[in-house]
């Protein structure tokens, strides 16, 4: 690129520059509508105390107070993490087991497009969908997996109220959405697997090292970054979880609230109380995105340090 | 490789098949549910279809129509992938090709708005929405979908990767114009990096929940997923577990039948995104 240029060619050059805000016209028209605006709007709101129609009084720092005096919205964070955490270790627990199962060196096993395929195939699915399968096949009188346990007698008595006991249910909320995960984390990791220099194990194999040795001093290293990806994004993710709980237990979180997350908290102030509290679910909006910066950057700089 | 390994071997293969099941399990159930009565399921479990999938169809259908729900997903998420795709490709071209004042504050201002959760501009977004009186429209679901920061960033980088600069060199010397190369030269060779973008973007979008939910209010224009939240309403369907089965299996086939065509490359759409990061 660096090549001497005449002076005739860097004006073309200017020219065809000039092109260039032609293409993004439309991209920067859209972001600052659709994308820019809506997110100032919510600042802005949450400084009033706007219902949802007519005015807007300022209301100074208020409704960032509430939030942080809010015993719910707290116990929503902590309803999330409760839901996250289990589903965190079981999908990337699962993906990572897959990951050294394919690609070890001596069992050389078969059949991975298929496999993978099939452990994808719960995410592609709408969560409403799967939700509603889950409420119905967990149902504790009707459903069909407290039937079978009854036929094969396993469980004999009460049937187990899957979705109705607040100490169960977010355990089976974190669970689906596990099952529902593992396959995306299981090929992300795996891509990396792939991606990973084949000369790295050839020079390891010479060097007469092991597979746990290869594994542990080449795979895990080079994995890392996608590891640091997956964690992020599972992490933001996770934090943002609505679809599942909401339509589980509703927009109060049954059983007791303890499956409300925090989206569903913004969802309840900003869509579905009368009169809506809009200017406190922008300030919840606000706080949660604030809580979200705080651990990206924390985990960043954790797994990031451990070089 | 005596006896163990090969015991040890086919232990592995069975714990994987094991997990392959588990995956398949509740659908399985699904679909033989779906042809039995409420009260067949409610009494005994079993892996042998029923015969009231007529009766559950029409209880189904009396509430809702469900290809309705099909139709309105369609026409939004066609025209969204698609004003993704191009969008998105145009602005990524011109980020990595061209050098414009502002582009790196369009760039960095792009890579912020990547990592800014989608819920907090909601409310904003709701308001401008109503304010705009275009709440219960599927414009609002659509055009946004011309700035996508994520897609474009994942394309500038492919664009880096794969397109020849000396390329780009030749046509201007042919003397193609700049929007005529980008249609005729470009996108044929970023062709397999938007398909990737256009894939997932399309699932997302297909089975997209919040947005549609909370503008949406007119039942003719419910998408799937959100004609699927209102299941629940239905007394005669939450009265009989079957009807309920088949409604869930309806909206899940469509995309499972896609998904056995086209697995290959959304696979490869996921790898793509985690390596390119």
């Amino acid at each position: 690129m660096a090549a001497t240029k005449t002076l005739n060619q860097k004006k073309k050059m200017r020219n065809v520059n000039n092109t260039a805000y032609l293409m993004i016209l439309p991209f920067v028209i859209v972001f600052l509508i659709f994308n820019v605006y809506p997110v100032l709007r919510t600042l802005q709101i949450s400084f009033t105390n706007y219902k949802g129609y007519g005015d807007m009084d300022f209301a100074g720092i208020s409704n960032y107070v509430r939030v942080f005096k809010d015993k719910y919205f707290w116990i929503s964070l902590w309803n999330t993490i409760k839901i996250w955490v289990p589903n965190i270790i079981l999908q990337l627990g699962l993906a990572f087991l897959l990951t050294i199962v394919f690609s070890d060196m001596k069992y050389r096993i078969k059949g991975l497009a298929v496999f993978r395929a099939v452990y994808y195939l719960p995410n592609i699915i709408a969560s409403t969908s799967i939700a509603f399968l889950f409420q119905t096949l967990l149902d504790w009188r009707y459903g069909s997996i407290n039937i079978a346990l009854r036929q094969l007698g396993i469980v004999k008595g009460m049937p187990i109220n899957w979705l109705g006991d607040a100490h169960i249910a977010p355990f089976v909320i974190s669970v689906i959405s596990a099952w529902q995960w593992f396959g995306n984390s299981f090929i992300m990791l795996m891509a990396g697997v792939q991606g990973i220099n084949k000369d790295y194990f050839e020079a390891a194999s010479i060097d007469g090292a092991g597979r746990w040795t290869t594994f542990a001093k080449i795979t895990m290293p080079l994995l890392k970054p996608i590891m640091l990806y997956v964690s992020i994004t599972s992490f933001i993710g996770g934090l943002q979880m609505f679809d599942m709980p909401f339509l589980m237990g509703t927009v109060n979180g049954n059983p007791y609230g303890s499956t409300q997350t925090m989206i569903m908290y913004l969802y309840k102030f900003g869509f579905a109380t009368r009169p809506k509290q809009v200017g406190y679910a922008s300030a919840i909006a606000y706080v949660i995105f604030f809580l979200i910066l705080i651990v990206s950057v924390v985990q960043f700089k954790v797994m990031g340090q451990e070089d | 490789m005596g006896i163990g390994y090969k015991v040890k071997k086919t232990i592995l293969y069975i714990c994987l098949i094991i997990l392959a099941i588990t995956c398949m399990l509740p659908f399985i159930l699904m679909l033989v549910n779906a042809t039995r009565s409420g009260a067949e399921i409610a009494k005994s479990f079993t892996f042998i279809p029923g015969s009231h999938l007529k009766e559950n169809w029409d209880i189904v259908f009396s509430y809702f129509n469900l290809f309705r729900g099909f139709w309105n997903s369609l026409k939004v998420a066609i025209p969204t992938t698609i004003l993704n795709a191009y969008f998105s490709s145009l602005t990524a071209y011109a980020l990595a090709v061209y050098k414009f004042k502002g582009q790196k504050v369009l760039f960095y201002t792009q890579v912020i708005f990547m990592m800014i959760p989608g819920q907090l501009g909601l409310i904003g977004f709701y308001n401008l929405v109503s304010a705009l009186k275009l709440l219960d429209s599927y414009i609002p679901l659509i055009i946004p979908a011309i700035a996508a920061p994520g897609t474009v960033f994942f394309l500038r980088q492919y664009i880096l990767s794969v397109l020849p600069m000396s390329l780009l060199e030749a046509g201007r010397i042919d003397g193609a114009r700049e929007l005529h190369m980008f249609h005729k030269i470009v996108m044929p060779i970023m062709l397999p990096g938007i398909a990737t973008m256009a894939i997932g973007g399309f699932i997302g979008n297909w089975n997209a929940y919040l947005v549609p939910l909370v503008l949406l209010n007119s039942k003719d224009k419910f998408t799937l997923p959100v004609m699927i939240s209102s299941l629940s309403a239905s007394t005669d369907i939450a009265a009989n577990n079957g009807a309920k089965y088949l409604a869930i299996a309806i909206s899940i086939i469509p995309i499972c039948i896609a998904f056995c065509f086209l697995s290959k490359y959304i696979i490869s759409s996921i790898s793509a995104g985690s390596v390119k990061e």
